[in-house]
């Protein structure tokens, strides 16, 4: 686990474009959970493009939901997937996993907002059901888009604390889990970073390579890819660098 | 009942940047000092690059003893106050662990800026219903003292004025210095090139700014790494200049300076005389008092203000120190808000940047320009830096280009993300009748004490000088390329800041003011007083350096002046 990062460098395989973003295969095909699990993905390495490294790339990792029931989780899933949208120009929050991100911190540091989810969600489901017949996940996108602006414009009932609050509140928990540090569950394979031209965590740069702004080749790091800072049984002390006065 | 601990020298109540600061001359000169600390020490590895635990969720500040005690507030007296969030840190080194580290002298001008207004425009041009003085002394007395700070925590910058040669690569409004910095300037970058060659262009002085942050090899601490994490992070390889690895650990090494960490003062004790006596603490459950000759209070202009209106004694009925009524008077936090955000037609390049890697503009800041035909006086530091990180550039301004999420949107910040600038414009800020800190009357932490509330908003004065350092900044990032603008609105009430001044006011009238010129309560003699809070003025720029000057002057008197103060 605890390998060194010069072993890894331009050996995670890029992403691959041809990512199957179906419903379907996403659920059976979502990528890493977490950094620590990447970096063990890493110690296989095979050569980029080949079937072998697809499989190899996207495990089928199991995802819990913590928090959410199946239904909440689906009905989330096709609201980020509506804010970022996997589309002709790349994967969205879809294949970030940002839902899985939203269900993982609301079993934590946002477990605040577990009520305001659950309620505006099913808030949310049943204006689906009641105006268009279906559950929202099974509507088309221009239906799911119409019914989250309505929500964005306080113009659905039983949103909490309010429609435009929902929404904003989802709209930047989805932004969070796309491009957030892969090890919170969401921006998977680093779909996030890539999608801005983010280069990744680097501990140093140099004045080249900030000038080569996005030219520079991303290195799909995570910050816990560094001994520094991953917490595992073999990273040691003896590894790490000095810590500060009595630390 | 508290237990009694052996007496000391000096207790000095947090150990952050003042604090930090004030304990190694006190040190040096052979005085026992225990610093006490609410948080804990932290180390290079606490500080991962990580942008959702330390921007979004401010870790570690989040889960510390500030947060239990966030200040409400309100825009004015008939209104409710309303807890917000808080901006402290609790922690060995405090603020300076995770702060942008921008290290300012303030302007000459700062420091008389009634005299000199009344001089150079007239009596009336001071706002009616402001509280503001000149500070008891000028520039020029501090002046060695920021010198001694710059070398002892490690400052980087290119001066511009040593011994009255002006160089043009630095400030050439600030105050005249004795010294280079002991640094060069942070790196330039092609976003601060491009903003320098177009302020040149408008034939304006644009200037790398000082940082407390290694641009060399510095007292054995390697130069910064360019990663980009500062913002709300500390540093991986502590080439920030926090107290936490410059003058704390030199303190330690005197053998004079203990830190108790994860202790909170309660209470400062007063005998009947009016004298400091010592502290009350609490550390886990167990409750202690703390003798010591001197107290020195050194924590944020909220918690220095609050410790005082619950410090009540048979001496201070209203809180210590307090018989004036002058505690939590001319309160002010800096009106730092009202950004202008740029869209330019290209990537700028700022992945790796950093808050203090930027170009600075003083052109129109404090009394560098006439203001004989404009309607407020005082004025701005523009800022630009090149900090960026992923989730906060997803969540961009869309400039007005429709809606904020789905595929257009998408398209939108893919292409922009590197293309979008948010300046950092910090004003001159007032005191007020009206602006104060009180406890509020009904929101207690979790031990019961009530918390602070803030009733403060921004004037005429300070939202004409966001609206004129708005349409400069606007021509600065116009004449670099800027396709688009966004100018922000021009602010209300006075939130808790990082930037919190006044409450605990220097000045030589005892009636107007709570310390002394060198830092000393006027009501009892054995009490000083470090931190923002004895600031009376803002100046345009962060207060830390000052903050540290002021903390390492006070240090200094009383080593020089023990016995009158001990009494």
């Amino acid at each position: 686990m605890a390998k060194k990062n010069s072993n890894k460098k331009n050996k995670i395989p890029s992403q691959d474009k041809s990512f199957n973003s179906s419903r379907r295969n996403l659920l059976k095909s979502v990528g890493v959970v977490g950094a620590a699990v990447g970096a063990g993905t890493a110690t296989n390495v095979i050569a980029q493009d080949s079937p072998q490294a697809r499989l190899e790339t996207s495990p089928i990792t199991p995802e819990a939901l913590e928090v959410l029931t199946a239904q909440e989780a689906e009905t989330l899933e096709s609201i980020c997937n509506c804010l970022i949208p996997s589309d002709e120009n790349g994967p969205g929050a879809q294949e970030a996993r940002a839902v899985h991100y939203i269900d993982k911190s609301l079993a934590s540091h946002n477990k605040d907002a577990r009520e305001l989810y659950m309620v505006s969600l099913q808030a949310i489901d049943s204006y689906a059901r009641k105006t268009r017949g279906r559950p929202f996940y099974q509507l088309i996108s221009d239906y799911q888009n119409s019914i989250l602006l309505a929500v964005q414009n306080n113009k659905v009932s039983g949103c909490s604390p309010s429609g435009s609050g929902f929404f904003n509140m989802v709209r930047n928990d989805t932004i969070d889990g796309t491009f957030c540090d892969p090890y919170y569950g969401g921006n998977q394979n680093f779909v996030g970073w890539d999608m801005l031209k983010y280069p990744g965590v680097r501990l140093s740069t140099t004045e080249a390579e900030v000038a080569q702004g996005a030219a520079l080749a991303p290195n799909h790091q995570s910050a816990y890819n560094h001994d520094t800072y991953t917490k595992t049984a073999g990273n040691s002390v003896a590894n790490q660098r000095r810590g500060g006065h009595n630390a | 009942m508290p237990k009694n601990l052996p007496k000391t020298d000096v207790v000095i109540i947090g150990m952050g940047a003042a604090g930090g600061v004030a304990a190694l001359p006190l040190t040096n000169a052979g005085l026992k000092v225990i610093g006490i600390e609410a948080g804990g020490w932290l180390s290079p590895r606490d500080f991962a690059p990580d942008e959702l635990r330390n921007g979004a969720r401010n870790w570690p500040q989040s889960s510390q003893k500030a947060a239990n005690e966030a200040p409400t507030v309100r825009a004015s007296s008939d209104q409710k106050a309303v807890q917000g969030g808080h901006p402290m840190m609790n922690a060995v080194g405090g603020t300076t662990m995770h702060y942008w580290a921008q290290s300012w002298r303030l302007n000459p001008w700062d420091f008389k800026m009634v005299s000199a207004t009344r001089k150079r425009y007239g009596a009336n041009r001071i706002p009616a219903d402001s509280t503001v003085e000149d500070w008891p002394f000028a520039y020029e007395e501090i002046e060695s003292y920021y010198e001694k700070v710059e070398f002892a925590v490690g400052i980087s910058g290119q001066a511009g004025n040593v011994k009255g040669k002006i160089n043009d690569r630095g400030n050439v409004f600030e105050g005249e210095r004795q010294s280079e910095y002991p640094m060069s300037p942070l790196r330039s970058s092609p976003f601060t090139a491009q903003m320098d060659k177009a302020a040149r262009s408008l034939d304006w002085n644009p200037f790398q700014g000082p940082a407390a942050i290694t641009s060399e090899l510095y007292d054995g601490r390697p130069p910064c790494q360019y990663h980009g994490f500062c913002n709300k992070g500390g540093c991986h390889v502590q080439a920030k200049s926090s107290t936490a690895v410059t003058t704390i650990p030199k303190a330690i090494d005197t053998g004079n300076l203990d830190v108790v960490t994860y202790a909170r003062v309660t209470n400062i004790v007063t005998d009947n005389n009016g004298k400091v006596t010592g502290v009350d603490y609490l550390r886990g459950s167990e409750e202690y008092f703390q003798p010591a000759d001197v107290v020195l209070m050194a924590s944020y202009a909220y918690e220095n203000v609050r410790l005082l209106q619950l410090s009540k004694s048979r001496a201070f009925p209203n809180g210590l120190s307090n018989n004036s009524g002058q505690v939590g008077k001319h309160y002010l936090s800096h009106h730092q808000g009202s950004p202008v955000i740029a869209l330019f037609p290209h990537d700028l390049h700022n992945w790796y940047g950093l808050p203090a890697q930027g170009v600075a503009i003083d052109d129109w800041a404090d009394d560098n320009f006439d203001h004989a035909a404009l309607s407020f006086i005082g004025g701005a530091n523009l800022w630009v830096h090149t900090d960026r990180k992923p989730i906060s550039a997803a969540k961009m301004s869309t400039f007005g280009r429709g809606r904020n999420w789905g595929t257009e949107w998408k398209k939108f910040i893919m292409e922009n993300a590197d293309r979008t600038n948010t300046a950092y414009i910090q004003k001159t800020t007032l005191p007020y009748d009206g602006n104060y800190l009180d406890l509020d009357p009904s929101i207690k932490d979790t031990m019961g004490f009530p918390v602070t509330r803030i009733t403060a908003r921004y004037r005429e004065n300070e939202k004409r000088i966001a609206e004129f350092s708005q349409t400069k900044m606007e021509e600065w990032y116009r004449e670099a390329g800027a396709i688009d603008i966004i100018k922000t609105g021009l602010g209300d009430a006075m939130g808790a800041s990082t930037h919190a001044y006044g409450g605990t006011r220097m000045g030589n009238n005892s009636e107007t003011n709570v310390v002394d010129r060198w830092g000393f309560s006027h009501e009892a003699p054995n009490l000083g007083i470090l931190g923002a809070s004895v600031m009376g003025t803002s100046g345009s720029r962060n207060p830390t350096l000052t903050v540290q000057a002021l903390s390492w002057r006070t240090a200094e008197h009383l080593t020089e002046n023990w016995r009158s103060i001990v009494g």
